[in-house]
């Protein structure tokens, strides 16, 4: 079979040639992916196995290559905000929140206070949404179909806020420069408040579900865990390093959006194994509540939702129509002849899978000169054939669906 | 007490004199620039210096500078982090036009494998010492690199689009 | 149960009798495939997860008879292109199709399958027309999951209207065979 899957050429092949079992059974390879249905994603990886058990994997990534870096130096800046909701679409509103967040301290915009409030609100309406997809769905590939229709019905929930706010669900295109392109609505906020009281209950009997469940931790204890040492050697960020024990996170480390205002903690495991990273997702949707629902308290009088930057921000549409002013000013907008400085930009959020970093640098014309993504996906995504090494089979999946890894950022 | 970007500076002068240069604070991040045949004793020199301790690679990626002098057409960019004292830095390293090379650091960060795969996928930009250089992305049979700025953004082969359509023929009817 | 909501589909039209109830074989296979239809979820990005919305509690695409999706493509009868393909993915694609048996239909869901969508670059696939036949196209960036699920229903009738001697005539051989499949 070997001869078919693989050139006699690759090293695989070679291996199993001259390696034999002492009972006579050889080596054998397995081609998981690309449209494996285990992997909730385009990911190939060449695994040599003996017997249920992993001995070597060579990933193949790509498949789902869109050239995000190459469009983007090709688009004024406010076209590039639908790219960024296509990179990790698990949690679109951050990604989005992160290219207007880059832009900003381009500009040197200051936001009013009561619009970061709301984009921290939307940040972890997004964090939860991806935590609810990657632990639900970690579920499913451990054998619990249950708690995954249970939880995706709150997704849903969340998904009709992002509605209310910016009237789509998935790829949501929110925000604009210096805020929200308008005020939440009164029902975006009752939607909010009905969320906060529904999903916690919810949430509190998915981990019940699974926390104290014999079979689950028979499948995820001990199962791909890395040490520290080797998680920030191999670049991760995000829950997937905080289960291994280190405590960072770009929300506390440098601030965005006044984070440093409210009172959370970062949730850490100890071994960074599956379980570990299932329960500091778990523990990071609660910290998300809390966030939100500060925020809420918190949150400043008045009905600011952008920053007074007409230069940047698009006028209402009523002016367009019946003022000379606003009608230039939605043009050159609209045009992307606006006035930009020449300057190199790194901006760093707490994206749902850890660092989601821009790198951007402009030359003073309409588009970036160049744009790069820093996708935390990608980079810890290299760490998996050496975490699966000496896993059975089906441990692999279960550790590629704990890791999150999403396609589209990966493979940008 | 904070990493201080003079600090930084009077270290790296002492020790690699005048292959490190420009330092200059961009916004947030210190940043200075490194000839391309000293990076890997420089990166290696700031992971392991106890007071510097640049211990994560957050990012390497690469640019294009087609307009630039031909030894200065390419750009590799390393942003180090110092978790402990919280402190960025950008390390800009210049290299020619026509052959692009530079050392690899992936034995230095073993997160830096992929991210150079994806630099050579995109520029071309060869890794002296890298274990595995060869395309992430696209597809192996490419071969030219995308993300230079004299590659189009669509694919020329494409007949579905009529030019006319989009201004982009001079009669445009 | 008489206050049970499930609700039966309509027999096609035909001449009944006590007893007997004769009407055309089209139709009876027709309504017997269309009610019946095996996703293959061949997702790739974005529209995957709305389709994993279409499939969850909220939505519940079973209710069309798609309860059981079937991730081998020999035991599938519509496959769902979800996402981006690009020219890395496309022969892959492609073979999937072709390991697929008659009959088979394609949707190809959400604008990236569609055309490609806003990805008009050198990497990505223009529509996934390119190498595999469709039948239902279903716009949106992602669909919602209506969406998905109307794509479904349009799907259906073709089925139920398709003459069951469609796969071997002259016209649909033509159709692979400009695509080049055997």
């Amino acid at each position: 079979m070997s001869e078919l899957l693989l050139p006699p050429e690759h090293r695989y092949a070679k291996i199993i040639k001259e390696k034999l079992n002492e009972d006579g059974s050889e080596l054998s390879i397995l081609n998981l992916g690309p449209t494996h249905p285990a992997t909730h994603g385009i990911f190939q990886n060449i695994l040599l196995m003996d017997g249920e058990r992993i001995l070597d994997a060579e990933p193949t990534i790509g498949y789902i290559h869109r050239a995000f870096e190459k469009i983007a130096e090709n688009r004024p800046f406010y076209q590039i905000t639908p790219l960024t909701d296509r990179m990790n679409y698990c949690s679109s509103p951050i990604n989005n929140m992160a290219w207007w967040m880059t832009l900003e301290k381009l500009l040197n915009i200051e936001v009013p206070k009561r619009a970061q409030y709301l984009r921290v609100i939307v940040m972890e309406l997004a964090r939860i949404t991806d935590h609810i997809i990657c632990n639900s769905i970690l579920g499913v590939d451990t054998g619990a179909y249950t708690g995954f229709l249970y939880v995706f019905q709150f997704r849903e929930k969340i998904y009709e806020i992002y509605e209310e706010i910016c009237g789509a669900r998935l790829t949501t295109n929110m925000g604009r420069l210096g805020g929200f392109e308008r005020d939440w609505s009164a029902e975006a906020f009752r939607k909010l408040d009905v969320f906060l009281e529904e999903f916690p209950p919810a949430w509190k009997e998915f981990e019940n579900l699974f926390e104290r469940n014999r079979i689950f931790i028979d499948r995820t204890v001990n199962v791909g865990a890395i040490s520290a040492e080797s998680a920030m050697a191999y670049g991760f960020t995000g829950p997937n390093l905080r289960a291994a024990g280190v405590d960072y996170d770009v929300r506390v480390a440098e601030p965005y959006s006044s984070y440093e205002d409210f009172e959370f903690i970062i949730p850490v495991g100890k071994s960074g194994d599956t379980y570990d990273r299932f329960c500091v997702r778990n523990a990071e949707v609660w910290e998300s509540l809390s966030i939100i629902r500060q925020a809420l308290a918190k949150m400043p009088e008045g009905n600011d939702y952008h920053a007074e930057v007409p230069d940047y921000y698009l006028p209402p549409k009523e002016d367009v129509y019946n003022n000379m002013e606003a009608l230039i000013y939605h043009f050159k907008i609209v045009m992307g002849e606006v006035p930009v400085p020449v300057a190199e930009i790194y901006h760093a959020v707490e994206g749902g899978n850890g660092e989601l970093g821009f790198y951007l640098i402009t030359d003073g014309s309409r588009t970036p000169y160049r744009l790069h993504f820093r996708r935390p996906c990608f980079i810890y995504y290299q760490a998996y054939p050496e975490m699966i090494k000496g896993a059975l089979l089906s441990d692999a999946i279960v550790i590629l669906s704990s890791l999150n890894v999403i396609a589209g950022e990966l493979d940008a | 007490m904070a990493l201080e970007n003079t600090q930084i500076q009077d270290k790296l002068t002492e020790t690699f004199g005048e292959s490190v240069m420009h330092f200059r604070q961009e916004r947030d991040i210190f940043t200075f620039e490194v000839s391309s045949d000293t990076i890997t004793p420089v990166i290696l020199f700031l992971k392991n210096e106890e007071t510097l301790n640049f211990h994560f690679l957050t990012d390497l990626c690469g640019i294009h500078y087609p307009d630039s002098d031909v030894n200065e057409q390419f750009a590799v960019v390393y942003h180090l982090h110092n978790w402990v004292e919280n402190k960025r830095i950008r390390i800009k390293s210049f290299i020619h036009g026509e052959n692009p090379e530079i050392k690899s650091v992936s034995n230095i960060f073993l997160t830096a494998n992929w991210m150079e795969r994806e630099t050579y996928d995109f520029f071309g930009i060869n890794f002296i010492g890298h274990p595995q250089l060869k395309r992430i992305l696209n597809m192996d049979e490419m071969i030219s690199f995308p993300m230079r700025k004299e590659f189009p953004m669509e694919d020329s082969g494409r007949t579905d689009k009529d030019d006319r359509f989009f201004g982009r023929t001079p009669s445009n009817c | 149960m008489s206050d049970s909501n499930i609700k039966i589909v309509e027999a096609p039209e035909g001449l009944s009798g006590e007893g007997f109830f004769a009407t055309k074989l089209n139709d009876v296979v027709g309504l017997a495939r269309a009610n019946s239809m095996w996703p293959l979820p061949f997702a790739t990005s974005c529209c995957g997860i709305e389709f994993m919305a279409t499939m969850a509690s909220h939505y519940d695409l079973a209710r069309f008879g798609s309860e059981r999706v079937s991730f081998s493509p020999r035991q599938a009868d519509m496959l769902m292109v979800m996402g981006t393909i690009s020219k890395k993915m496309a022969p892959i694609l492609r073979q999937v199709y072709e390991q697929m048996a008659e009959p088979r239909w394609v949707i190809a869901v959400g604008a990236c399958a569609s055309s490609g969508g806003i990805f008009d670059t050198y990497s990505v696939l223009q529509g996934i027309d390119k190498v595999i036949p469709v039948d239902v196209y279903v716009p949106g960036c992602p669909p919602r999951p209506e969406q998905i699920v109307d794509g479904v229903m349009r799907l259906q009738e073709l089925v139920k209207s398709e003459s069951v001697r469609r796969r071997s005539s002259p016209e649909y051989q033509e159709l692979l065979a400009s695509y080049n499949i055997k």
